[in-house]
C-alpha cells in the first residue's frame, strides 16, 4: 500500500540495523526514551529490538494519554456521568481503565450510565445535536494531537447554539513533561534512571512543531531526534540520536519531516489557543503535579466547561496498592518489575492504566513480547547448535 | 380468504406484541412471511418439531445466535449472516450440513418491510447453500427490550465416519492454511456503524463454506483441525487451537492475505486486523504433504482464490502463537484483550 509498506520495508530495515550495529560503539550504553506510546508500541509490534545491538536500549516514557490521567479525574467522569444522567462521550481507550475501587466507565455503563464509545469529537457534537433534551459531555483526554478536535467541537458548538453541549477538559502538555521527567531526581541526581537522548513525539510535534523541545536539549544537554510512529522511523531515528551522543551533539533533528516542521501546524494552534489557557497545575499519574501542564477552557467558552456545568464531590481517589504504574510511566522500571504484571494485572483484567491502553508499556510488554526473554535465548541457542 | 382473515401488511406495518401471543396475528405472520418465503418440503407440514431421514455418519449440531448491528450491512445481512454463520460452524467438523432451525426475538415496532427484507435473505442464503429451514419459533419482546431483531439458527449436519476434525488435534511441523482475505467483515460492519460512519467499497465476506470443506475432506480425509475465525478474528482463533492442541505456531506476516482497503481502514481506526471479524473464511491445519493439495481445492472454490499457507504449528509448552513480522523481527500475537468492536455477528 501507498506509504505504509514503504515504511516496513524488511531490506531496508536490515540495511538501517547494519548501520546502527556499526557506529553504536562497543563499551557504551544507548538508553533512549521514546516518549510516546505510539513508539513504544511500534517496537513491540514490529519487533524492532530485535533488530538492536545489545547495548541499545529504549526506556519507555509516559507519552500515553491514558495511562497519565490521574484515577481522580476519571473517578470524577464516573461521577458527572452517574450523578448527573449525562450521555458522556469517550474515546474507546479510556473505557476499561480502572478508577478507584476498579472502578471503569465501561462498568459504570454496565450499571446504567449512558456512556458512548466514539471514534471523534464530531461524534459526540452529533450525540447533542440528536438527544437536544439530554446533556452531552465530551470527556476530552490527550497530548496536543487531540487538543486542536476538541477545540473545534467547542467553537462549532457555540457557533450552531448546541446548548446541550459540554467537555470535561484533560488536556496535557508534552514538553512540559518531558521537562519535569529531566528535573526529577532519578534522572538528575540518582542516575537510576539513565537517558542519553529523546525519541520525541510524532503526532504531537505536527501541532507543535519542532521548536519547543530546542529549550530542552540545549537546557538538559540531551540530543532529541523527532521520530515518526513507523518501525523504518523509530530506526532511523535511533542511528541519528548514535551518531548525536558519538559526537557530543545534543539537538534536535527532524526524522518525520514528512509531517512536522519546526512551526508546526499555526492553524491548529490559534484554534488551541483561542479556546484553551494554561491550568496552572495539573496531576499526571506517575509524574505528581506538574506546573502549567495542561489545559482549561478559556472563559470565553465557560459554558461549554462540564466542570463549570457539573459539580464533582470531594473524594478520595486511590489506585490500586502495589501497581507500578507510576515508575513504569517515569522509566524507572519496567512492566515486568511488576509485582502484579501478568499475575493479577493481565489485559483482561487490568489493575493499572498501563495495562489498558494499546499504548500503554505494560499491554505493548503483554501483548507483543512477555516471552520474549524466553524465547529469544531459545532461538539464540537453537542457533548457535 | 376467509372474510374475517386479515393479511399482514408487510409494506407499513411493525411487530406488535400480538405477533407472538399465539392468535391470528401470530398465525398470519408465520404464514404470509416466514412460511411463505422458507418454503420447503419439510417446514412445509408445519409441525413444532420437523423429521429428517436417519443418515450415515455421526451427526453434528451447532447453534449460533446472531445480535448484530447494524442489520444491514455491505455485503449481506442478519439473515443471510445467521444462515451462512451457523453452517460453518458445522461444516468446521467435516460435516455436510442437511438442516437449519431458526428462532426469531423480534422487538415490538420493529419494521415488517425489514422483517421480511431479512427473512428473504434467509431463504435465498439457504437455498443458495441447498440447506432447508426445517422448523423455527418466533417470539416478541416489548419495545426497549430488544434491538430490532435477534436470530437464533441451529446446524444439523452429518460427518463421515473416516473424518475426525478437532480443534485439539494440531501437531508441530502440520500446515496452518487459510483461505483468503483476513478483516473483511469487520471493517464492512465498522464502516456502517452509528457514530463510525466511513466511505469504503469493502464488503463483508459472509459466505458459507460446507461446500469447500466438502470438497477438502473428499480429498484428505486427516485433516486436523478445521475452524473459522469468525469474532476476535484470526489472532482469536488461531489462539484457540494452540491451547487446545498444546502447541505453538509460528505465522509469516507476509504471507497473510489482506485487502489493501482493509488495510487502510484499520491503519485509520487503530485496528490489527488480525483480530478483525471474518464470516466467510476457515483456517485448516493438515500435514505438511497434504498442503498443497488442499490449497489448489480451496484456491478452486469460488470464495477461496486467494487461500494461502500462513504458518507452521511449532512445539511450545507456552502454546503461544508468534509471527515473524514483514518487518523482520518477530512479536506474540496474543489473545484479544476485552472486545475489539462489539456485537458484530
Amino acid at each position: 500500500m501507498k506509504y505504509v509498506q514503504e515504511y516496513r520495508a524488511r531490506d531496508l530495515a536490515q540495511k538501517l540495523a547494519g548501520a546502527i550495529a556499526r557506529e553504536a560503539e562497543a563499551g557504551r550504553d544507548y538508553h533512549f526514551m521514546e516518549f510516546c506510546g505510539g513508539h513504544t508500541h511500534a517496537i513491540f509490534r514490529y519487533g524492532v529490538q530485535d533488530l538492536m545491538p545489545d547495548n541499545v536500549k529504549f526506556v519507555h516514557g509516559p507519552g500515553c494519554p491514558v495511562c497519565v490521567l490521574p484515577v481522580r479525574r476519571l473517578d470524577d467522569a464516573v461521577e458527572i456521568a452517574e450523578r448527573h444522567n449525562v450521555i458522556l462521550c469517550s474515546y474507546g481507550d479510556m473505557m476499561r481503565v480502572p478508577g478507584t475501587k476498579q472502578r471503569s466507565l465501561i462498568r459504570a455503563k454496565a450499571d446504567g450510565a449512558d456512556i458512548r464509545m466514539v471514534y471523534s469529537t464530531m461524534d459526540a457534537l452529533k450525540i447533542a445535536r440528536d438527544n437536544p433534551d439530554r446533556q452531552v459531555v465530551f470527556f476530552a483526554i490527550g497530548f496536543e494531537t487531540t487538543t486542536p478536535p476538541t477545540a473545534v467541537a467547542i467553537r462549532k458548538a457555540q457557533a450552531d447554539g448546541i446548548e446541550n453541549f459540554s467537555v470535561f477538559c484533560n488536556h496535557v502538555l508534552t514538553p512540559a513533561a518531558i521537562q519535569h521527567i529531566l528535573e526529577s531526581p532519578e534522572v538528575r541526581d540518582l542516575g537510576t534512571v539513565k537517558i542519553d537522548g529523546f525519541l520525541g513525539p510524532s503526532h504531537v510535534s505536527s501541532v507543535i512543531g519542532s521548536e519547543p523541545y530546542e529549550f530542552f536539549a540545549e537546557e538538559f544537554r540531551k540530543p532529541v531526534v523527532i521520530a515518526g510512529f513507523e518501525p523504518l522511523d523509530v530506526m532511523q531515528s535511533v542511528l541519528m540520536l548514535i551518531r548525536q551522543v558519538n559526537e557530543g551533539r545534543h539537538e534536535v533533528e527532524n526524522e518525520y519531516t514528512r509531517v512536522v516542521t519546526r512551526e508546526g501546524n499555526l492553524k491548529a494552534q490559534e484554534l488551541v489557543s483561542d479556546v484553551f489557557e494554561l491550568r496552572q497545575d495539573f496531576e499526571w499519574r506517575g509524574l505528581g503535579m506538574v506546573p502549567y501542564s495542561a489545559l482549561q477552557i478559556r472563559e470565553a467558552y465557560a459554558a461549554f466547561d462540564a466542570e463549570k456545568r457539573f459539580a464533582v464531590s470531594e473524594k478520595a481517589s486511590r489506585e490500586v496498592k502495589s501497581c507500578e504504574c507510576p515508575a513504569i510511566l517515569r522509566g524507572v522500571k519496567k512492566p515486568t518489575d511488576c509485582k502484579l504484571f501478568g499475575t493479577v494485572c493481565t489485559p483482561d483484567n487490568p489493575m493499572g492504566s498501563c495495562m489498558v491502553s494499546s499504548e500503554g508499556a505494560c499491554a505493548a510488554y503483554w501483548t507483543y513480547g512477555r516471552f520474549r526473554s524466553e524465547t529469544k535465548a531459545k532461538a539464540d541457542k537453537e542457533a548457535a547448535a | 380468504m376467509n372474510a374475517h382473515d386479515t393479511s399482514l401488511s408487510q409494506r407499513t406495518g411493525a411487530v406488535d406484541m400480538t405477533h407472538g401471543g399465539g392468535g391470528r396475528a401470530m398465525a398470519e405472520l408465520i404464514r404470509d412471511l416466514f412460511a411463505r418465503h422458507l418454503s420447503n418440503p419439510v417446514l412445509d407440514q408445519g409441525h413444532d418439531a420437523a423429521m429428517l431421514g436417519a443418515q450415515a455418519g455421526r451427526i453434528v449440531v451447532s447453534t449460533d445466535g446472531h445480535v448484530i448491528s447494524p442489520l444491514f450491512f455491505p455485503g449481506g445481512d442478519i439473515g443471510s449472516l445467521s444462515v451462512h454463520g451457523t453452517l460453518n460452524d458445522v461444516a468446521m467438523a467435516g460435516a455436510r450440513p442437511i438442516g437449519l432451525t431458526v428462532g426469531f426475538i423480534l422487538e415490538e415496532g420493529f419494521p415488517l418491510a425489514d422483517l421480511e427484507r431479512i427473512v428473504i435473505s434467509m431463504a435465498q442464503a439457504a437455498r443458495k447453500a441447498g440447506v432447508p429451514v426445517v422448523t423455527g419459533d418466533t417470539k416478541v419482546v416489548e419495545k426497549g427490550k430488544g434491538d430490532g431483531v435477534f436470530i437464533t439458527t441451529t446446524g444439523i449436519g452429518v460427518a463421515p465416519d473416516n473424518v475426525d476434525i478437532r480443534g485439539d488435534k494440531a501437531k508441530p511441523g502440520q500446515a496452518i492454511l487459510l483461505s483468503g482475505t483476513i478483516g473483511d467483515h469487520g471493517v464492512a460492519i465498522l464502516s456502517k456503524r452509528e457514530n463510525l460512519e466511513f466511505e469504503t467499497e469493502i464488503l463483508s465476506d459472509s459466505a458459507a463454506l460446507h461446500t469447500m470443506v466438502a470438497a477438502m475432506v473428499d480429498a484428505v480425509p486427516s485433516i486436523a483441525v478445521l475452524r473459522d475465525p469468525t469474532r476476535g478474528g484470526l489472532a482469536a482463533t488461531l489462539n484457540e487451537i494452540a491451547r487446545e492442541s498444546r502447541v505453538g505456531m509460528m505465522l509469516d506476516e507476509a504471507e497473510i492475505p489482506l485487502k489493501p482497503d482493509v488495510s487502510a481502514a484499520c491503519e485509520l481506526l487503530g485496528l490489527d486486523p488480525l483480530y478483525v471479524a471474518n464470516e466467510g473464511k476457515l483456517i485448516c491445519i493438515c500435514e505438511e504433504a497434504d498442503a498443497e493439495r488442499l490449497l489448489e481445492i480451496m484456491r478452486a472454490h469460488p470464495h477461496g482464490g486467494d487461500a494461502a499457507r500462513i504458518g507452521t504449528v511449532t512445539e511450545d509448552a507456552n502454546a503461544l502463537v508468534q509471527m515473524r513480522t514483514g518487518f523482520g523481527g518477530t512479536r506474540v500475537v496474543d489473545w484479544l484483550a476485552g472486545e475489539q468492536l462489539p456485537r458484530i455477528c
